[in-house]
């Protein structure tokens, strides 16, 4: 392993977001905490969540998720096709880093900005909307591998896309949809029962639910299974990324 | 150690690449040696930057092998990315950074850390930067990125320097410095690879070149060697007539190939033509010679020679 490489390619992702940190960090927090005054004065009567829990710590940890993901995501895949477009990513590609290296770095910056976000939203917020914390250990375990998964994805999506606009579209096409899509305003059992079973497709719905967990010891479906299943799509995003990395696929032809 | 018995810089083996219908690359053969001077010349679109690109790793070949120093530049990319720098054509540069700290992270890549800092500093130096060690990248001018590109490709240190149109765009002065630090480059014991298209600047610089056109190795040779491949010289003759010089037999008439005023440009062929001869048919001709000269073909007429037959 060049470990030392891979180190200056962590930081120096890590850097390129801290620099802009107005953007990648308070604007994130911002937006969510408008969503969280919106949506949690709007439907606070209206929405039936897990019994015992209010709808606004409900609506809270679902966005604090939400901004871990979406963060996550924009991270990786804004730093690539930000490198990709300007060329710089041949100072990258002339190394010897490896793939692994390579996808290591943007992932673990990934997840920092992600993470910082959540952290970010939840300090912020709790002063207005008290959270209780159930079980720490979950809250991390999912916190990380979530925003490693989008981060993953990030990566992926960054690889694929040629110019701003497929990865525009990426985002607005697959990754909002599903992530509005996964229970982050509402719990699934208060869906008909079509799109309840439809949600069971989306993995955004284990990544949030597994996490609401967490905070509040209840949860749409069994912790467990929702580890399990993040964990697998996890698994397969990161052979997918490496496959993706060591054919060259997009950066080396 | 003598050039011979070394591994060679950079081995090129029968290299093809395609780019959709275009075939960038049809099979092409080189051996760089350690030490030398070469030069990568060709016309737009050649295929320079390609076989280059795949040098460094950036590009995947279709077939064919590359070794730098003997290291695979796939199979053993590590070792191979340790021992070369390579200035890519496009002047690209991350906004995020100033000089100094682009030039630490590229170091950081390679493993190296804080005890590079004085190579970093000599590389400033040297490169005319040291005042701008702490200007961000964007706030540069165009020649400023280009030799920070250079220090970049320069950060670990590599054997073995390619260098990809350096001096597209930068102006003559510095242009001058940059191949005073390019020779001393060379003197040190780097290999340099270099593509330009200010001939005469590889005319001046390269020990050996190859001229590549439509993805083919068209000529190999000595610099010198390429140069005695011109069709000849130009004799340029002025004489005490201004009318034009009649009379000229078969043989010479055919040989002229500008008459203007009393001035008089005959082509020699190399092998065949004699000066003097030809200076005697001129004075046969009742012109009384007063000056004269010749011009030896440079780079540019055997490059243009070579690759326009090639196109026909
Ligand atoms: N990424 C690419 N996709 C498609 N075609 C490409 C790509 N890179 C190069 N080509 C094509 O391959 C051929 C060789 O290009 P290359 O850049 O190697 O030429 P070059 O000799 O470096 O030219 P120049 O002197 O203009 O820099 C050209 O026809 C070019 O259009
Ligand atoms: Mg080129």
């Amino acid at each position: 392993m060049n470990w030392r490489g891979m180190q200056t390619l962590f930081r120096k992702e890590l850097l390129r977001f801290y620099k802009v940190g107005l953007q990648t960090l308070a604007a994130p927090v911002m937006t969510t905490l408008l969503y969280l005054l919106v949506f949690a004065q709007a439907l606070q009567e209206r929405v039936q969540v897990f019994t015992g829990v209010d709808y606004a710590p409900f609506l809270l940890a679902g966005l604090i998720m939400m901004s871990i993901t979406q963060n996550a995501f924009a991270n990786s895949s804004s730093s690539l096709i930000q490198s990709k477009v300007t060329g710089n990513i041949v100072f990258i590609l002339l190394t010897p880093l490896s793939h692994v290296e390579f996808f290591l770095a943007f992932v673990a910056a990934a997840v920092v900005r992600g993470l910082a976000v959540g952290l970010g939203v939840y300090l912020a917020a709790v002063l207005l909307v008290p959270l209780p914390i159930h079980n720490p250990g979950w809250l991390v375990l999912f916190a990380v591998l979530n925003s490693a998964a989008l981060g993953t994805v990030g990566v992926i999506a960054g690889i694929w896309a040629e110019k701003f606009d497929q990865l525009a579209g990426f985002q607005n096409f697959i990754i909002i949809p599903l992530s509005f899509l996964s229970g982050v305003f509402y719990s699934i059992h208060a869906l008909p029962d079509f799109w309840q079973r439809a949600s069971h497709l989306n993995p955004f719905f284990y990544m949030i639910d597994g996490f609401r967990y967490g905070f509040f010891g209840a949860s749409d479906i069994d912790p467990s299974i929702s580890l399990a299943v993040v964990v697998s799509v996890f698994a397969a995003l990161v052979t997918l990324t490496l496959w993706m990395l060591r054919s060259g696929y997009k950066l080396r032809n | 150690m003598h050039p011979l018995t070394m591994t060679p810089a950079i081995n090129i083996q029968s290299v093809h690449k395609r780019f959709g219908s275009v075939n960038a690359l049809k099979g092409v053969s080189l051996t760089i040696n350690g030490g030398e001077f070469f030069g990568l010349l060709g016309p737009n679109g050649a295929g320079k930057s390609t076989l280059i690109n795949i040098i460094a790793g950036l590009t995947r070949a279709d077939e064919g092998d590359v070794a730098v120093l003997g290291h695979h530049v796939v199979r053993n990319y590590r070792q191979s990315r340790r021992c070369i720098g390579v200035v890519p054509q496009e002047l690209v540069y991350d906004p995020f950074f100033t000089v100094r700290e682009a030039l630490r992270i590229q170091a950081g890549y390679f493993g190296l850390g804080r005890e590079n800092d004085p190579w970093i500093d000599e590389l400033l130096d040297a490169l005319m930067l040291g005042d701008k060690r702490d200007t961000n990248m964007r706030a540069l001018s165009g020649g400023m990125k280009r030799r920070v590109l250079i220090a970049q490709a320069l950060v670990h240190k590599p054997e073995v320097v390619v260098l990809d149109e350096p001096t597209a765009g930068v102006d003559v002065e510095l242009r001058q410095s940059l191949w005073a630090f390019v020779k001393r480059l060379h003197r040190d014991g780097h290999t340099i690879v270099l593509t330009t298209h200010y001939l005469e600047e590889a005319e001046a610089l390269c020990d050996r070149i190859a001229i590549l056109n439509h993805g083919e190795v068209i000529a190999l040779d000595t610099t010198q060697g390429l140069l005695e491949r011109g069709i000849g010289r130009t004799l340029r003759v002025c004489v005490t007539t201004a009318a034009p010089v009649t009379g000229l037999t078969g043989k010479y008439a055919a040989k002229i190939v500008r008459q203007a005023g009393n001035r008089l440009d005959l082509q020699l062929e190399r092998s065949s033509d004699s000066v003097v001869d030809m200076l005697d048919a001129v004075r046969q001709c009742g012109a009384t010679i007063i000056d004269l000269s010749t011009e030896e073909a440079d780079l540019e007429d055997v490059f243009v020679e070579l690759t326009r037959r090639k196109k026909a």
